[in-house]
């Protein structure tokens, strides 16, 4: 345990600041001193991709990220997807019912935002499987769920972003 | 409808024990049955609204807990739609009828005028401007659903709408709908410190120095049982790993056995479970095959986790335990509790597959919660308990004969299964089969597996009795208790490699006689169903099965019935083979009687598949001494998006016949499917599972 630190940073666009343990894995400070639990924990090692936010335009693993290094960084979790209407990627995700379980769908929606949010035009279905490669899932919904992220896609890269 | 009164409401006859009506008049159902992450409660929903005429937001479902819902068993077996929903559907009708007649007294007509149709009353199918959920106050619910239901043949549902959305999707994305996201004020988060095995003993551990690792409140300590409570999650899972590394356990010596090898050489006695005729006749040729497949996980994406409150005497428990009324009958076993001083409720955990850790994971936040009374304890397991603690599937090896006829015919199959035990379900044998009842100063042993019987479709020799029309049919199994490794039930149980066995067989005599499997199979088929599925299937590909194919490149073709009494389901897929297998393509048709929710039954369909590729091409649990050696995912790859093939999966409907459920029946014909393609693409017949480029190669030298 080290020293308590300040961290203060940008989630789904609102400042929040909190004293934390700088070791503390981000995952945790979201779920458990922030509330928000829609990031979520799958091994806590990395390995899963269920606590996938993303932190400056990155697609990281909360899990494995210590709290000390994101002071004064912009992160978005799947909370910031929700909202009427809601996020692309969600509506498209809803139309192809891209889900069993859907525990591992959280994460999947951040890692396939920040490929479509960083690309100019819509990647091919190779790609964005690519970029899901450190996202499991378990019952199989992944051919859904790529068709879900190539719909999404045709909305959100229709050319330079804004 | 062919169900006759569905069997649930032996138990539970009246009408209040399946819907509740609030003080507002709010209309709840009430179903014993669980969503596992499959969608059923939407499809339970949709059919108790269909049955009333009216929108599924008109009405609400609560499922699955001990002190409100009806005991309809353990939700498993793909049987939540055929039985819960038919009892749903009775339900439901005993309450229409109820409103119709109220309805009918005010209009001064006769109750067989009126029909229901988007919540609205039609007399002789023109409008009365009358709604029928205000006559809900007519409902007298202490009636008996047998007494008045007629529920609606096939040709009068769905009048108001045909398929819903799953309702839960949108939450599980943004949202906290997982038992893991649970809050409660004082919450105290657990995490257990299993030892490596069931049978192992705790030999020291310091407690002292654990109770004052960072946040944590207590320990809870019973024999071999130990329990970090802590103030926040991570401080349990920390504290709980740090005594992980120091405890010392002892554990009856293992030696270095192989448990495929030890299971496939079992010499025990095999117990004949079917048994047609004579099936050593000798005229004709015989053909054989033995196909293998190692221990697999559950392994859920989200570990499995539980929260537990203690007040004065009564422990309540929040769980994703297939069985929440199994579950409080197994910890009442264990601590010596009564009964009536358990609840169990059931909430969302992540995706399902079988008996995993839900009711282990339970029963230690019990244990852990009665040390601080009055707290909540969630125990989230970590992905490392989530590999060492649960239950696996089963190793298993079907060895398969089929006696060729001098026709083509097929006259004789000879199936010998041995196998590990498919089933240790809570409160099975007698015993609780809690992993934690086994540590306790009063050990429980879990009884050993008496396997599932044929009646239930079996366990090791699930769709061991191949679907086809054979001559006469031996089936032998042969259990293996002898291995420390808990195993139990997972999504199709044997069926996964019972019909791989028999699809392999049936491919390799229709290659030896020149026959096209398609033709070969069809000719061993009399129902038409089948034949349905089988023709469906082989049209649905044969374009693309003509596109000539590279190096390494094969189709391959397998085809069940699920159980023998369930669902149908053929598969086609595609495979490139360059070292490692990769299935580019595949094709499924199913026919699974109603479709309640046709998407829903694809997503099921599509789920089953591509967990049977990952099971057939990657999956092997590693195990040394009498545990697994994987710790984390990096030792236990699955299938990948990458490596995900395009799919695609159409529905033979059939409004009229039962449902059957969906959610194992396209296991075992895309894993026979796949290993028939590696057959085709490179001429040699990988019979050890998963085929891997290792297992490629061991077959090439065999
Ligand atoms: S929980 Fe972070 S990768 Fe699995
Ligand atoms: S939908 Fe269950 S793990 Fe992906």
């Amino acid at each position: 345990m080290s020293e308590l630190q300040e961290v203060s940073c940008r989630i789904n666009g609102k400042m929040r600041a909190f004293v934390v343990d700088p070791t503390m894995p981000l995952l945790h400070v979201l779920r458990e001193v922030l509330d928000l639990k829609a990031t979520r924990f799958g091994c806590g090692e990395g390995t899963c991709g269920a606590c996938t936010v993303i932190v400056d335009g990155q697609a990281v693993m909360s899990c494995d990220l210590p709290a000390g290094q994101v002071d004064g960084r912009r992160i978005e979790t799947a909370e910031g997807l929700d909202g009427d209407p809601p996020h692309p990627l969600v509506a498209a995700f809803l139309e192809n019912q891209a889900g069993q379980c859907g525990y591992c769908l959280p994460g999947i929606l951040m890692a396939a935002r920040a490929l479509l949010e960083g690309e100019p035009t819509p990647p091919s279905r190779a790609r964005i499987a690519e970029a899901l490669d450190g996202n499991l899932c378990r019952c199989g919904t992944h051919a859904r769920i790529l068709d879900a992220i190539e719909d999404a896609a045709k909305h959100m890269n229709r050319g330079p972003l804004a | 409808m062919t169900v006759d009164v569905p069997p649930p409401f032996a138990d539970a006859p009246h009408m209040r024990d399946w819907i509740a009506i609030s003080p507002e008049g709010d209309v709840t159902f009430l179903s014993g049955r669980v969503e596992l992450g499959q969608g059923s409660s939407t499809a339970l929903l949709m059919m108790a609204a269909d049955e009333l005429g009216v929108s599924a937001d008109a009405i609400t479902l609560e499922t699955a807990r001990t002190d409100r819902t009806p005991n309809e068993g353990l939700t498993a077996g793909s049987m939540s739609i055929t039985f819960g929903g038919a009892a749903l559907r009775w339900a439901a009708s005993a309450l229409l009828v109820q409103m119709l007649d109220a309805a009918s007294e005010r209009l001064g007509c006769a109750p067989q005028e009126l029909r229901t149709e988007s919540g609205e009353i039609l007399r002789n199918d023109a409008s009365t401007g009358l709604n029928l959920l205000d006559f809900v106050s007519a409902a007298d619910l202490s009636c008996r659903v047998a007494d008045l239901a007629r529920p609606k043949d096939a040709g009068e549902r769905w009048k108001t709408f045909r398929d819903i959305p799953r309702m839960d999707l949108k939450e599980c994305m943004v949202g906290t709908p997982f038992v893991h996201d649970m809050t409660a004020p004082d919450m105290l988060h657990g995490a257990p410190v299993h030892p490596p095995s069931m049978q192992s003993a705790l030999v020291s551990l310091d407690l002292e120095a654990l109770k004052v690792r960072p946040g944590v409140v207590e320990v809870v300590h019973d024999s071999s049982f130990v329990g970090v409570v802590a103030d926040t999650p991570l401080a349990a899972a920390r504290a709980a790993e740090w005594a992980q590394k120091r405890g010392t356990w002892e554990t009856k010596p293992v030696g270095a056995v192989d448990p495929v090898k030890f299971i496939a050489s079992s010499t025990a006695d095999a117990e004949t479970i079917v048994d047609t005729g004579n099936v050593n006749r000798n005229i004709g040729q015989w053909y054989e095959t033995t196909v293998t497949r190692p221990y697999i996980f559950h392994g859920s994406i989200g570990p499995a986790a539980a929260v537990a409150l203690w007040e004065g005497d009564e422990v309540t428990v929040w769980t994703h335990s297939q069985g929440v009324f199994q579950l409080r009958r197994a910890i009442s076993k264990a601590l010596g509790l009564e009964e009536k001083k358990i609840r169990a409720i059931h909430c969302l955990g992540a995706g399902c597959y079988g008996h995993n850790g839900a009711d282990d994971v339970a029963f230690d936040a019990v244990l852990m919660a009665r040390a601080v009374p009055g707290r909540h304890v969630k125990v989230v397991w970590s992905r490392r308990d989530e590999f060492h603690a649960a239950p696996m599937g089963a190793a298993m090896a079907t060895n398969v004969r089929a006696l060729l006829g001098p026709d083509n015919n097929l006259t004789a199959f000879d199936v010998i299964v041995n196998s590990a035990p498919h089933t240790n379900r809570p409160g099975a044998g007698g015993t609780p089969n809690l992993r934690a009842a086994a540590y306790l100063a009063n050990p429980i042993q879990p009884a050993r597996s008496a396997d599932v019987p044929l009646a239930r479709g079996g366990g090791a020799n699930r769709n061991a009795v191949p679907t086809y029309k054979v001559g006469d049919v031996r089936v032998q199994r042969r259990l293996v208790h002898d291995l420390p490794y808990r195993s139990s039930s997972l999504r199709s149980l044997g069926a996964f490699n019972n019909v791989i066995a028999i699809e392999s067989l049936m491919d390799d005599i229709a290659l030896d006689i020149g026959m096209p499997p398609f033709e070969f199979r069809l000719q061993h088929i009399d129902d038409q169903r089948s034949r349905d599925v089988l023709e469906r299937i082989d049209s649905e590909t044969r374009q693309v099965r003509e596109v000539p194919l590279p190096e390494g490149a094969g189709w391959g073709l397998g085809f069940a019935r699920y159980k023998g009494t369930g669902g149908y389901c053929a598969v086609m897929v595609r495979v490139e083979v360059d070292g490692d297998v990769r299935v580019t393509d595949a094709f499924a048709v199913a026919d699974v009687g109603e479709a309640v929710s046709p998407d829903g039954v694809r997503n099921q369909v599509e789920g089953g598949m591509l967990q049977s590729i990952s099971w057939t091409l990657k999956e092997a649990v590693p195990v040394d001494g009498s545990s697994t050696t994987a710790g984390s995912w990096a030792d236990y790859p699955i299938l990948t998006f990458s490596e995900a093939p395009r799919l695609s999966v159409a529905l033979i409907e059939r409004a009229d016949a039962l449902p059957l459920g969906a959610g194992e029946i396209s296991q075992g014909p895309t894993g026979a499917a796949v290993c028939n393609a590696v057959r085709a693409a490179l001429g040699i017949r990988v019979r050890n599972l998963p085929i891997t480029r290792d297992a490629i190669i061991a077959a090439v030298n065999e």
